[in-house]
C-alpha cells in the first residue's frame, strides 16, 4: 500500500494503536486478571476509553463542530451517538470497538477514492513538466509551460513531452501522439509542420516555433475539458442527489419514531434507543454519493486515454441508450480526399499517357481532384514541358503541354471547344475527360473512398442496438446511395444544404418522440462548418478534431483522431459505465434495506450497522474502479 | 474574476456538496463548484472582492470539514 497521504498515515498509525490496545484490554477483562479492589466499572470506562478516543478523537470532535455549526446529522454526530450510546449501557468493549470498525471503514474508504483518483490521473498524465526555450544568444531556458510565449522557440529533446501547440520549425522525426488520439501508431512530423502539445517526442531533437500559450493550447484544454465534465452530471447523479436530499430526513424522523414510539408501549427505552441509532448510521447515504460519480468519472477517464474527450456524465450516459446516428458523409464515413479509382483510355488510346498528360495539366492545381490526379501519376512534373495554363471555374483545365492542347474537365468543356465525345456508361464518382489535340483521349474517374472501418462499424454499432444510422449529404443521389449502401447505413438523406442538415436531424428528433421513444440521437461530423447540427442534436460528435479549437468547442463528445471505430467504442464504455452505477446503486439501497429492517427489530447490531454504512461504501468505490480497467 | 484552487483533505462526497451550498450563499460569489473528486474548488466572484470573498469561503469550508484546507 504505497502513495498513501501524511494524514492516511497518522490514521492508520492511530487505528492500529487502537486495535492491539483494545485487544490487550478485552483479555484481560475475559481473563479477570484486574485485581479486586479496581474492578469496578469506572476502570472498565477509563480503560477503553483509550483506544476509543485513539481511533475516534476526530469522529467526537467532528460531532461537537458539526453541533455548533448547525450541521447536525452528519456520520460523525450518528457515531458519536452510537457509541456514546453503547458506553453509557455499559457496553464500554462494543462501543470502542465500533468506532474503531467505523475508522477502519473509513480508513478504507478515503484510501480506495485516493486510488481510485491518482489512476484517473494518471490516465491523465499529459500535461507537461517543463519546456525548454532557444534565447537569441543560444543559451537555453528551462522554463514552466506556463512561461511559454507565443513565438518562442522551443528545444524538443528525446522523449520530451511537447508543451505547447507549435510548428516544427527544423528537424524531422515521429512523434508519439498516444495519449491524446489513442492511437498507437507514432506520426511523422518535419519543418513546417504543427504539432500538438501533450505528444512525445520519439528520437529526434526538434526545435518548434510555439504558437499558442499553455492556457491555449490542446493539453490544458483536455485537462479542463475532463475536470468539468464532472460538473455536468448524469441523470443518474442527480436522481442520488435529489435521492440524499428527501432520504435523509425520512430516515431521521424514522429513526426518532424507533427510539421513542416503541418503548411507550414495550418500554426499555435504552435498547429501542440504541436500534434508532443503529438504523441511522446503516442509513447513510454515502456509498451512493460517493460511488455513482466515481463511476461516471472512470468511464469519463478512460474514455479520454483512447483520444475520446466526452463533455459531461450525461453525454456519457445517453451514449449508452443510443438509438440514431446521424452521420455526415465527407470526412466522416469517407476518406475526405479525391483518389482516382479508374483510368478508361479511348480505343487505342495508352491509360499511362492518359494520367501523365492530365497530371501535366493539373501541375499546381490546388482543387481536391486535381491534386488526387497528380497523386496517383506520382512522378516529378517537369513544368518546362507545359506553358499556356488557363483554368475554367468549375469545369476543367486546359494548357500546352509538349506543344499539343490538352484539355482536362467536364464533358460541357470539352464540347464547348468542339471535342467529339464518344458515348461514355455512368461512372460513380466525378469523371475528368481528357482530350489532346482535339482529340479525346479517354477519362479519369475520382471518387472519395469509403473509410476501412466503415462498415465494420455500423455493423458493431447496429448489434449494440443502435436502430438507425441516417447518413447526410451534399452529394448528388447516386454517389450517396453507393456510399449508403457500402457501408450499410439504414437511411440517407442526398443533396443536402449545410442548413437542411439541422432541418433533417430537428425531423429525425421529432419522429423519436412521437413515437415515444425516449433513447437518444447523436450527430457526429468532422466539426467543421457543422456546429449547429452538433448542437442540436442530443449529443454532437465532432471528430477528427486535434487541433481544431472550433470543433473541441461545439461538440459534446470529441473524438481526437479520424477513426470511426471511436464511436462503438464510447458505447461500449458508456453502458459499462451506466451498468457499474447502476450496480452499485441496487447493490446499496438492497443492503440498506435488508440491514434497516433488521435494525429495527434488533437483529442487525452496531457491527452490522457500520458494515451496511462504509463496508458498503467501500465495495462500491472498489466497483467503480473497475472502469478505469481496459 | 474565475479561480481555480486545489483542495487537500476533501474526504466526503456530501460535505462538498454542503461546501458548495454554504459559499453560493456568500454575498458576491457568482458560482462555485467544489469536485469532491479532483479536489478542486472553481470560484467566480467579483473582483473587486475577491480576496474578501476567498477567505469567507475557506472559513464556511472549515466549519463543515475542519481539516480541510485551500492551497493556492
Amino acid at each position: 500500500m504505497g502513495m498513501l497521504t501524511e494524514r492516511q498515515k497518522r490514521e492508520l498509525k492511530e487505528i492500529v494503536f487502537a486495535i492491539i490496545m483494545l485487544a490487550v484490554i478485552m483479555i484481560s477483562e475475559k481473563a479477570g486478571i484486574m485485581p479486586k479492589e479496581i474492578d469496578r466499572p469506572v476502570t472498565w470506562f477509563l480503560l477503553y476509553l483509550i483506544p476509543y478516543l485513539a481511533a475516534g478523537r476526530d469522529v467526537v470532535r467532528r460531532c461537537f463542530i458539526g453541533i455548533r455549526n448547525g450541521q447536525v446529522f452528519d456520520e460523525c454526530f450518528l457515531m458519536t451517538l452510537a457509541t456514546v450510546g453503547a458506553f453509557v449501557t455499559q457496553e464500554f468493549g462494543e462501543g470502542a470497538a465500533v468506532m474503531i470498525f467505523y475508522q477502519v471503514g473509513e480508513f478504507f474508504q478515503s484510501y480506495a477514492v485516493g486510488r481510485s483518483r491518482s489512476s484517473i490521473e494518471a490516465l491523465l498524465s499529459i500535461a507537461p513538466e517543463y519546456a525548454n526555450i532557444i534565447r537569441d544568444d543560444g543559451s537555453i531556458d528551462t522554463v514552466d509551460p506556463d512561461d511559454v510565449e507565443e513565438g518562442d522557440i522551443l528545444l524538443i529533446r528525446p522523449g520530451d513531452k511537447i508543451p505547447v501547440d507549435g510548428t516544427v520549425i527544423d528537424g524531422e522525426g515521429l512523434i508519439n501522439t498516444s495519449a491524446l488520439t489513442g492511437e498507437s501508431m507514432p506520426r511523422r512530423v518535419e519543418s513546417g509542420e504543427k504539432v500538438i502539445s501533450g505528444c512525445i517526442n520519439g528520437e529526434a531533437v526538434l526545435r518548434v516555433r510555439a504558437d499558442k500559450a499553455y492556457e491555449d493550447s490542446t493539453v490544458m484544454q483536455i485537462l479542463e475539458l475532463v475536470e468539468n465534465a464532472a460538473s455536468k452530471k448524469s441523470k443518474t447523479e442527480s436522481f442520488i442527489t435529489r435521492f440524499a436530499k428527501y432520504y435523509t430526513p425520512v430516515v431521521v424522523i424514522a429513526a426518532a419514531m424507533l427510539a421513542f414510539i416503541p418503548p411507550i408501549f414495550a418500554g426499555n427505552f435504552m435498547d429501542w434507543m440504541l436500534r434508532a441509532c443503529t438504523f441511522l448510521v446503516i442509513s447513510c447515504p454515502c456509498a451512493l454519493v460517493i460511488s455513482v460519480p466515481l463511476s461516471f468519472f472512470g468511464g469519463i477517464g478512460a474514455a479520454s486515454t483512447r483520444g475520446i474527450l466526452v463533455k459531461g456524465s450525461n453525454y456519457l450516459e445517453m451514449m449508452a441508450k443510443l438509438d440514431t446516428l446521424v452521420t455526415d458523409k465527407t470526412g466522416t464515413l469517407t476518406e475526405g480526399s479525391f483518389r482516382v479509382t479508374a483510368i478508361e483510355p479511348a480505343e487505342g488510346e495508352n491509360k499511362d499517357l492518359v494520367l501523365e498528360l492530365a497530371a501535366y495539366v493539373e501541375a499546381g492545381s490546388t482543387h481536391p481532384i486535381g491534386v488526387s490526379i497528380c497523386e496517383a501519376y506520382g512522378r516529378e512534373i517537369d513544368l518546362s514541358r507545359v506553358s499556356n495554363s488557363q483554368t475554367m471555374a468549375g469545369k476543367g483545365l486546359c494548357a500546352v503541354v509538349d506543344g499539343e492542347t490538352v484539355v482536362v474537365g467536364k464533358a460541357e468543356l470539352l464540347v464547348s471547344q468542339g471535342i467529339n465525345i464518344p458515348e461514355l456508361k455512368a461512372c460513380e464518382g466525378t469523371s475528368c475527360l481528357v482530350s489532346r489535340d482535339g482529340r479525346y483521349i479517354g477519362r479519369i474517374t475520382v471518387a472519395d473512398s469509403v473509410k476501412a472501418e466503415a462498415s465494420d462499424v455500423i455493423r458493431e454499432l447496429k448489434s449494440l442496438g443502435t436502430e438507425r444510422i441516417v447518413m447526410l449529404t451534399g452529394d448528388a443521389e447516386a454517389a450517396a446511395e453507393r456510399v449508403a449502401a457500402a457501408v450499410g447505413a439504414t437511411d440517407y438523406r442526398a443533396g443536402l444544404l449545410p442548413a437542411d442538415k439541422v432541418t433533417e436531424v430537428e425531423r429525425l428528433l421529432e419522429e423519436k418522440e412521437r413515437i415515444g421513444n425516449r433513447r437518444f440521437l447523436a450527430f457526429v461530423g468532422d466539426g467543421i462548418n457543422d456546429a449547429p447540427v452538433l448542437s442540436r442534436a442530443d449529443i454532437g460528435i465532432a471528430m477528427g478534431s486535434l487541433g481544431s479549437d472550433a470543433a473541441i468547442e461545439a461538440a459534446d463528445i470529441v473524438i481526437m483522431d479520424d477513426n470511426l471505430s471511436r464511436i462503438p467504442m464510447v458505447v461500449r464504455i458508456a453502458r459499462k459505465t451506466v451498468r457499474i452505477a447502476g450496480q452499485n446503486i441496487a447493490f446499496a439501497l438492497l443492503v440498506k434495506a435488508v440491514c434497516l429492517v433488521l435494525g429495527a427489530i434488533g437483529i442487525a447490531n452496531m457491527w452490522a450497522a457500520v458494515f451496511a454504512d462504509v463496508g458498503v461504501a467501500v465495495i462500491c468505490i472498489l466497483n467503480s474502479m473497475r472502469m478505469l480497467k481496459a | 474574476m474565475k479561480k481555480k484552487f486545489k483542495m487537500q483533505d476533501l474526504d466526503c462526497a456530501h460535505c462538498a456538496a454542503k461546501m458548495e451550498d454554504a459559499i453560493s450563499r456568500i454575498e458576491g460569489v457568482d458560482e462555485v463548484s467544489i469536485s469532491f473528486l479532483t479536489q478542486k474548488m472553481t470560484l467566480v466572484a467579483d473582483d473587486a472582492v475577491f480576496e474578501d470573498i476567498l477567505s469567507k469561503a475557506v472559513k464556511e469550508i472549515s466549519k463543515i470539514e475542519p481539516d480541510c484546507k485551500v492551497l493556492a
